[in-house]
């Protein structure tokens, strides 16, 4: 009992995701400050908008649902809190894996997501009801392709569906990107990311000229601060989950760890690349992108995964 | 100082509230947010939403229309909430002093903290008025 606790509050849970979170957030401010030919915050700017967002007033608006208003940002902290130490625990440990974990994290990666579209809704505002009506439709876009693609490596495990059965599979013999199905389900994957994580070319539902804010127009104070936190521990924990299904995880021995880390900068560097490089999308065209370009291409990968390519 | 202030100098998020102005100052307002001056270093970023934001600028000399929705804004905004009156219309209604149409200068309707003269004032006179706040602020 005392274990499990110390997992989900302190390590690998919330107190290490959240650090980490902070720390990836500023290098993603700092790149895209540099990539702008300009000089950007120091490193403890997302400590210090945290501290100043948890000091300011909350302000609940008149109309809406109180207790939805301040307690939707809390149902999205701890969905990721709990993907971060399943996902932690399982790398440590493969042997930990239990039936349906990967179904349960596919569950929990959603409900940051459904936690904004029920703050938005009940901000009582049309503008936000705007951006969360945005934020659900965006969801049934992307999540078709993004479960073909995470699937994909299932099927080329020849049916493993446990995290941990996947990742010492992927230590056997090779990391599943380096088959082309596992590639062209690793290329879905990462643009179903940028959506999950609401960064531009999707950041639809938060779209600043077009709707002010979306969902966090009338969020102010803590529970805009657990908002922010959501997001920036978001941006720690897919990434992750897609180095573990696609790349094999952190391997803990020796030069490795470092080989691990390098994996998830990858893929951080490609984020935020594609977030300084794109413009909008409008919610019409990225619905048809999804359904269209890249669900093909995620029908694809399974195929040759089932051919065995 | 505490932690709570010190976080409150360090991260500034800015609300820009144009009344009435003939957008020079706004023009240069946004100027002050390009990479050139990059004010992201300070911890100032643009907010769309008046309840993100800790300082608003305001811009113009206050409409009759204005001043209803200034006065209004300024109470949606989560305190605390400071008030920068940037221009020589926001601070004092400069030439239009005796107009008939208008509001009267930002500190009529809403408390000011900090008063940015110039028409306009150039980014350097802007960023070193929130300079001046800030140091206000970190004093008490």
């Amino acid at each position: 009992m005392v274990n499990t606790l110390f997992y989900f509050i302190v390590f690998p849970g919330f107190l290490f995701t959240a650090l980490v979170g902070l720390l990836v957030s500023w290098i993603d401010r700092k790149v895209t400050a540099r990539v702008q030919w300009r000089v950007g915050p120091p490193i403890l700017q997302p400590v210090y908008d945290f501290v100043k967002l948890l000091g300011k007033e909350t302000i609940v608006p008149q109309g809406g649902s109180r207790s939805t208003f301040l307690f939707a940002p809390l149902f999205g902290l701890a969905a990721v809190t709990a993907v971060s130490t399943l996902l932690w625990l399982v790398m440590f440990s493969p042997e930990k894996t239990f039936l349906g974990d990967l179904i349960v994290v596919i569950y929990l990666l959603t409900i940051p997501s459904i936690s904004l579209i029920l703050g938005g809704f009940a901000s009582a505002n049309p503008l936000a009801s705007l951006g969360a009506s945005r934020e659900m439709k965006m969801i049934l876009a992307y999540e078709l392709p993004f479960i073909l693609a995470i699937f994909t490596p299932v099927i080329q495990a020849h049916g493993l569906i446990r995290l941990g059965d996947l990742l010492q599979y992927q230590w056997a013999n090779s990391i599943f990107l380096s088959s082309w199905s596992g590639f062209i389900a690793f290329v879905v994957a990462i643009i179903c990311m940028q959506a999950k994580l609401a960064l531009v070319p999707f950041d639809i539902p938060e779209a600043e000229t077009e709707i002010i804010a979306g969902p966090y127009i009338e969020y102010s104070g803590a529970p805009l601060a657990l908002y922010k936190l959501t997001r920036w521990m978001m941006l720690f924990v897919v990434p992750m989950f897609l180095v573990v299904m696609f790349m094999g995880g952190i391997i803990f021995r020796g030069w490795h760890i470092l080989w691990g880390i390098l994996k998830y900068v990858l893929l951080l560097v490609i984020i935020i690349l594609m977030r300084n490089t794109n413009p909008r999308l409008r919610i019409d065209q990225a619905i048809k992108f999804f359904w269209g370009p890249m669900t093909i291409l995620a029908v694809i990968g399974i195929i040759l995964a089932f051919l065995g390519i | 100082m505490d932690f709570k202030t010190k976080a409150l100098t360090k991260s500034i998020w800015v609300f820009h509230f144009a009344s009435a102005s003939c957008n020079n100052c706004d023009i240069e307002i946004l100027d002050a947010l390009t990479p050139k001056f990059d004010l992201e270093r300070f911890g100032i970023l643009l907010v769309g939403s008046i309840r993100h934001a800790d300082v608003m600028l305001v811009t113009g000399a206050v409409s009759h229309k204005g001043a209803v929705r200034l006065k209004r804004i300024y109470e949606q905004a989560p305190k605390p909430c400071l008030v920068i009156a940037v221009g020589c219309c926001a601070c004092s209604m400069c030439i239009f002093r005796d107009s008939y149409n208008m509001s009267g200068p930002v500190d009529r309707l809403i408390p000011v903290h900090a008063y940015i003269p110039g028409c306009p004032p150039k980014p350097e006179a802007m960023i070193m008025g929130v300079v001046k706040l800030v140091k206000a602020l970190k004093k008490g």
